[in-house]
Formats: C-alpha cells, structure tokens, sequence
C-alpha cells in the first residue's frame, strides 16, 4: 500500500514529464524514471523475476539503447511546435480524457478488489513457477519469441547497413586534393587552428585570435557556434577586464560594446 | 488494491497514447509506445496478483521481449530515415503521400 502511494504519484507525474518534456533527454530520463518505479511495483506484487528482467531490459537496454539514437541523431533535435494539422493537440487531448474517462469508470465498475495473491503459485519460488508454465504451456509462444528476436537483429543489421558507393580515398588521392583546393580557393590545406589559451580562460570555447587581434571563427567548433556558447575573442576581454578594474574609464568601453554571445544557451528551442 | 493498480495502469497508457497523438519527434513517440507497452505490463502483474497464477507474469515477459525487438527495429528505421532527410519528425517523413 505504501509503496503503491509513493510510487504512483511519481509515475504519473514522470509520464506527464515524459509526454510535456521540450527535449527528448529529458523525456528519456523521465521514462526511465517510470520504469525503474514500475519495476519497484513488480517487486512489490510478488514478481521479482520480472523486477530483474524490467530493470535489465528496459532501464538498462532499451533506454540506453534510445539514449544512443538520441545521442546520434542529435540532441537538439527538439520538436517543432507548429501544427500540420488544425487542433490536433486539442483533439488529441480530448480524445485522451474521454479514453481515459472511460477505461477507468470501465475498471471501477469491472474489476474486483479481491486479490487472491500468489502466495501458492509462488510456493517453489517465483523463478520456478515462470519456468515451469514457460516450457510446458508456453513453450511454442517462447519458440516464436527466439524466432522473432532474430528477425529483429538481422533486420536492424539490414537496415543500418549502407553499401559504400565510392572507392575509398587513399591518404595520397586525399592529399593532392587538398593541395588542388588549397590553389583553386585558397583554403588552408593543413589542420584547423585550436582554439586560444588565454590568461582567463583555457577552454575550447574561446577562440584564437588572428594577428590583428580578431577571433578566428575556424578554431573553435561548429557545435559550438551553432549553440551561441563561444567567448569573445581578445577585445571583448580585455574591455571586461578594464571596466572591472575602473568602471568610470570611458576607454574601456572600446571592444566591450558587443553583447556577449551566448553563455545562457539557446534561447529559442523551437 | 487490484483496481488501484489497473487504474494506475490506464492512466500511464492513456498518457502514452495522447504522447503518441501529440509528439512529432519519432524518437518520442517511440519513448510513449514504450510507456504504453509498460502500463500493459502492469495491469498482467496485477492481474496475475489477482487470479493467483503465474500466467498473467509470463505475458508480461513475453511483452517485454516484443518490445525489445520493436525497439531495435524501430530505432535502425528512425536512424536510416534520419540519415537520408537529417530529420527525426514523423512529419519530414510524408513522400508516399504524394
């Protein structure tokens, strides 16, 4: 009883978070959060084998195994918020309650509290009773199971699979076209600069500074500067650091005009 | 208690239901199939709580591995759609329509 009254609060409220969440971390963690609650419940109803098997495949496979697909498909990959179609989030919603509405009237009137618990089928412990109805009674229902397990990893193994439609590049092929765009553009043909090391600061969000004092956009990373989070080169920081030296000194205000970019992240998630 | 638990059961499935009607990221509808098979899951163990047998148990497990191969083929599909459209919304995913 107690654990039911701890545990389903949190589980509705992780399955709202789940649905409502922006980011899908965050609505990846919550689901995790209902699983591990949900095997808590098992445990709890006289099912510690599936509390083993909820933890190990869901929390520990399954949600990892989305966490990946997020990780590679890119975090950011927040949802859109303009509807396709006309009032579908309210339809969707009012389709919910009614279903909802309705099952749990259903359940009240349907289902007997009685329970008669399984305290005999669990006699031999709870392992033994699944094993004994699972390889007698539902012994053609697991060999489906191995079947379609199988099915499931050949056709991930198909479908992520790509065929490589061009010859590799060697290292020398690579080299000559480098150098042939290096004379056709004037790109640099040699690694990308790295970012600056100041007195200040020595992360890979501040910039080097080019021989005029500018900041290189080429040394910091592209993910960095698509998410607004890279530092102001040698100007905007040496502005800072007078102003907070002497804030009536009118020349420090050269460089330091510029907003600063970014350091509260997107603000636009949509 | 019983029906405390299958209501609770209803109302994480009815969640994941309005999360698979409202989400467009694939990835999270994926997530609110998930929180549905879960709720389903559930409502077995209660059940088979209830009826005091084990059989209600074994559906839930052979749920659980259903599920892990809908998840490993549903993901590879998502990461090869994403890989030729660079999107991951169900609505980038319209050309048969046409």
């Amino acid at each position: 009883m107690v654990t039911f009254w701890t545990l389903a609060p949190i589980m509705v409220l992780a399955a709202l978070g789940v649905v409502l969440a922006r980011k899908a971390v965050h609505s990846a963690l919550l689901l995790a959060v209902v699983m591990i609650s949900l095997a808590i419940t098992y445990a709890s109803q006289g099912a510690p084998f599936l509390f083993a098997v909820q933890i190990i495949v869901y929390t520990g496979a399954i949600m990892m195994l989305f966490l990946f697909v997020l990780m590679l498909v890119g975090v950011d990959a927040s949802d859109s918020l303009v509807e396709t179609i006309k009032g579908q989030r309210m339809m969707a919603l009012v389709v919910g309650l009614t279903f909802g509405v309705l099952v749990v009237l259903v359940v009240g009137q349907g289902v007997v509290g009685v329970s008669v618990g399984l305290g005999e089928a669990n006699a031999n412990g709870n392992v033994y009773g699944l094993a004994a109805l699972m390889f007698t009674k539902y012994v053609l229902a697991i060999e489906f199971t191995a079947a379609l397990l199988i099915t499931a990893a050949v056709g991930a193994m198909v479908l992520a699979h790509r065929e490589r439609l061009v010859p590799r590049r060697s290292q020398r092929e690579e080299s000559a076209r480098r150098l042939q765009e290096y004379a056709e553009t004037g790109r640099h043909p040699g690694p990308l600069p790295t970012p600056g090391v100041y007195a200040r600061h020595n992360a890979v969000d501040t910039p080097a500074l080019l021989p005029d004092g500018s900041p290189s956009e080429l040394s910091v990373s592209r993910v960095l500067r698509a998410r607004g989070s890279v530092r102001e080169g040698f100007e905007g920081d040496v502005g800072q650091t007078l102003r907070q030296l002497d804030p009536d000194d009118p020349t420090s205000t050269i460089g330091g005009s510029t907003p600063r970019r970014g350091g509260s992240g997107r603000t636009e998630e949509s | 208690m019983t029906d405390h638990y299958i209501t609770l059961s209803l109302l994480l499935f009815t969640i994941g239901a309005v999360g698979v009607l409202v989400r467009r990221n694939a990835i999270v509808v994926f997530m609110c199939v998930e929180l549905m098979l879960n709720a389903t899951n559930l409502a077995f163990v209660t059940f088979a709580r209830a009826h005091g047998n084990l059989d209600g148990q074994i559906a839930a497990f052979l749920v659980m591995v259903v599920a892990a191969a809908e998840v490993v083929v549903g993901l590879a599909i998502i990461v090869s759609i994403f890989r030729t459209r660079r999107s991951a919304s169900v609505d980038d995913a319209s050309l048969l329509k046409y």
